[in-house]
């Protein structure tokens, strides 16, 4: 990795909730480099999209960034900037793009506006220059008649384009760091392909890092450098995004991967991970992934598993990187011997 | 012409030229303005114990095909034959005795479940409905359909909201088993659902089918879950089947341009292999307003697309056996080079095939 941009020491976010208080991101340690496109995966209920709002601090009661947590950003620490500071990092330092344009768009102003307003709050500019950059944005994003569409609403464009202005948006102060949650998934394949062309082309010339939080592996292999996979709000894999598709240790990532299925692959029944992700106010004791693990044993009761080096930058939060051995001996994981979702 | 149907099965489900246009109206008494063509002209053959999959981007009319083969919304016009019935003339009272043989289940399973019935009525309702059950047998049947679908019995007194997405999905699933049909219609079944539970649920769909003979309509975005569960499929754009074939055929060698993009759309899940794309210019063009000729020429990258493309409605026809596809460069075609020329057109057809819309290597 190159030089850090953002580093997560030991995030907690807890969320206070009249049924317990639930950890939905616990412990969680990972650093962006600059210029590096990092990919988080899990299923959803695993603590993806509520590490990124809080990256921006943007939890709402009852959800708390528990105290001990570190974010460092540019050498700063997040958690110690007062809110006018951190709206300063926000847009333009840090910038989101939102999984569902139409809801991250607001329905009665025009996109100039919208793309115009991040360029008056955040570089003082008056508004015939804020839509001049409106449009300069637009034609960067490759919307075609910028002048036109600048003046248009939301609902007047597609999905793709409505994702393509949200880009836009993003980029306008250009920022450090894009976080991208899940930008793709409710476009068409098509328009998919076009959007995450769009995204690497772009940060790629300006020099940005990406964290892209998805839940689709092939984006992932595609698109990113380095996969962070987490699972019941802790990382429980980390990789280059070779070394994680070709040796993957966690047996949750090795899940992940055995129920994608693949265009030009084998034909096999798909593997599954049987059972769902826990309620995150009750986390399972030890290791959280046991009671869907085909390789659990005692051990993976009694003592929670640390992130374990296995070599060259990859870590894996499974104690069968001290018995390797246990993997030849595969059982049908507690989940499934319960009946509730057997497949 | 031979509809474009399984080589050597007599159809459990025909559908001939089905259409449905939604009237635009205007103005304060509702003049018809024009029409949203959400399908038109549709036509294929499902066999008995088949899967065939409905691909295409959102708004293509995969779904509203799916919807007015079952009648839950009335087609403009067409033919729709189950098993030697004719759908579209039945009355209320014979539809709704049909409708133990066609099933659906439904993309969202959050909203597809009534919130204030517990998981045992929601099941047990098409039991009463069509007289199949009543009583102690009826609740022997519930309990078994959970089972068959893994769930466990004494789920049945519980509610929606207390179970996952894949759950609910089985939830769907039990209830359009349990009146014992022979074709489903699959409506994004598995699109809502996170990957581990998408192959939970797609596994549990092809047990079925195997155990019951079941035929499914799978209508679908996602081509690398239809790769997976078809037998046939049907590419649908703007309305129209463009493309219709043998689930091998369509990946291994997918003829009409737009099949291609899409397939070459799809993310390759290994690293280091960046797949080339055919990157498809601007956005689907509106229903209301389609292009003319074939839908598709004003985004397709043919080499040999020309003026006729814009004139000449291309048939869906039989390029190579069992696989149909729409388009009158690719050949051969029965639209004449004559005609061709007739129409302005410059460039004799020839076969294209991108590397990029393959996913296997060769």
């Amino acid at each position: 990795m190159t030089t850090p941009l953002l580093e997560l020491e030991n995030l907690h976010t807890f969320f206070y909730t009249d049924t317990g208080v639930a950890r939905a991101v616990d412990g969680v340690s990972f650093a962006v480099g600059v210029g590096e496109t990092v990919g988080v995966v899990g299923e959803s209920g695993c603590g993806k999209s509520v590490t990124a709002l809080s990256i921006l601090r943007l939890v709402r009661p009852p959800g708390r960034i528990e105290p001990g947590s570190v974010m460092r950003f540019e050498g700063k620490d997040l958690m110690a900037l007062d809110e006018s500071e951190m709206q300063h990092v926000r847009g333009n330092r840090i910038a989101m793009v939102f999984q569902e344009p139409m809801t991250a768009l607001n329905p009665v102003f025009t996109i100039g506006d919208q793309i115009g307003e991040v360029a008056r709050v955040h570089a003082g500019m008056n508004k015939r220059e804020a839509l001049a950059k409106a449009v300069e944005m637009l034609k960067l994003v490759g919307i075609p008649a910028p002048e036109q569409r600048a003046g248009e609403y939301p609902h007047q464009l597609s999905g793709g384009m409505r994702q393509r202005v949200v880009i836009a948006m993003a980029l306008v102060m250009n920022p450090a760091l894009v976080i991208a949650d899940e930008p793709t998934t409710a476009l068409d394949v098509t328009i998919q392909a076009q959007i995450l062309e769009l995204l690497g082309d772009l940060t790629r010339r300006l020099g940005t890092s990406v964290l892209l939080i998805t839940h689709d592996l092939g984006v992932v292999a595609e698109n990113c450098t380095r996969v962070i996979v987490m699972y019941a709000g802790e990382v429980v894999e980390e990789a280059a995004t070779s070394e994680l598709f070709a040796h993957a240790h966690h047996p949750y990532t090795e899940g992940l991967l055995g129920a994608m299925p693949r265009v030009g692959g084998e034909k096999d029944r798909l593997a599954t991970i049987p059972g769902t992700v826990p309620p995150p106010t009750n986390w399972p004791k030890g290791c959280r992934f046991r009671d869907r693990c085909p390789y659990s044993w005692e051990r993976c009761e009694a003592e929670h598993p640390p992130l374990y080096q296995i070599g060259g930058g990859h870590t894996s939060r499974c104690h069968l990187a001290e018995e390797p051995e246990r993997r030849q001996h595969p059982h049908p994981p507690l989940a499934a011997q319960r009946g509730a979702t057997a497949a | 012409m031979t509809a474009p149907a399984h080589a050597d099965a007599s159809p459990l489900l025909s559908v001939r030229d089905l259409t449905k246009h939604f009237p635009i109206k205007r103005g304060i008494f509702g003049r018809a303005a024009g029409a949203v063509r959400a399908v038109d002209g549709v036509t294929f053959d499902v066999a008995p114990g088949e899967t065939l999959a409905l691909v295409g981007e959102s708004g293509c009319g995969k779904s509203t095909t799916g919807r007015a083969i079952l009648r839950l919304i009335e087609p403009t016009s067409g033919s729709v034959q189950f098993d030697g019935q004719d759908v579209l003339a039945l009355d209320a009272a014979e539809l709704r005795k049909l409708r133990r043989r066609m099933q659906i289940v439904f993309q969202d399973p959050f909203s597809s479940l009534n919130p204030r019935m517990s998981i045992g009525a929601i099941v047990r309702e098409g039991l009463t409905i069509h007289h199949l059950a009543e009583g102690g047998a009826a609740d022997a049947r519930v309990h078994q359909l959970l089972e068959e679908v893994g769930l466990r019995p004494e789920y049945a007194s519980r509610y929606p909201h207390e179970f996952s997405g894949g759950q609910r999905q089985r939830v769907g699933i039990a209830r359009a088993l349990s009146v014992e049909p022979s074709f489903i219609v699959c409506d994004e079944p598995v699109s809502a659902l996170d990957v581990s539970v998408q192959a939970q649920v797609v596994n549990l769909l092809q047990d079925l089918q195997r155990e019951r003979g079941l035929a499914y309509l799978f209508i679908a975005h996602d081509l690398s879950v239809v790769e997976h569960i078809a037998d046939r499929v049907a590419v649908m754009y703007l309305g129209h089947v463009v493309e219709l074939a043998p689930v091998a055929k369509l990946y291994g060698e997918p003829i009409m341009p737009y099949t291609q993009a899409l397939l070459s759309a799809v993310p390759a899940p290994e690293p280091g292999v960046k797949r080339e794309r055919i990157l498809l210019a601007g956005d689907v063009p509106s229903p209301a307003n389609p292009p003319s000729g074939c839908v598709f020429h004003p985004r397709c990258q043919h080499p040999a697309r020309d003026a006729a493309c814009a004139k000449i409605v291309p048939p869906l026809e039989e390029k190579t056996p069992g696989h149909w596809a729409a388009c009158i460069k690719q050949p051969p075609t029965t639209v004449s080079w004559d005609d061709q020329r007739a129409a302005g057109a410059t460039n004799p057809p020839e076969f294209f095939l991108p590397r990029a819309a393959l996913h296997r290597s060769a």
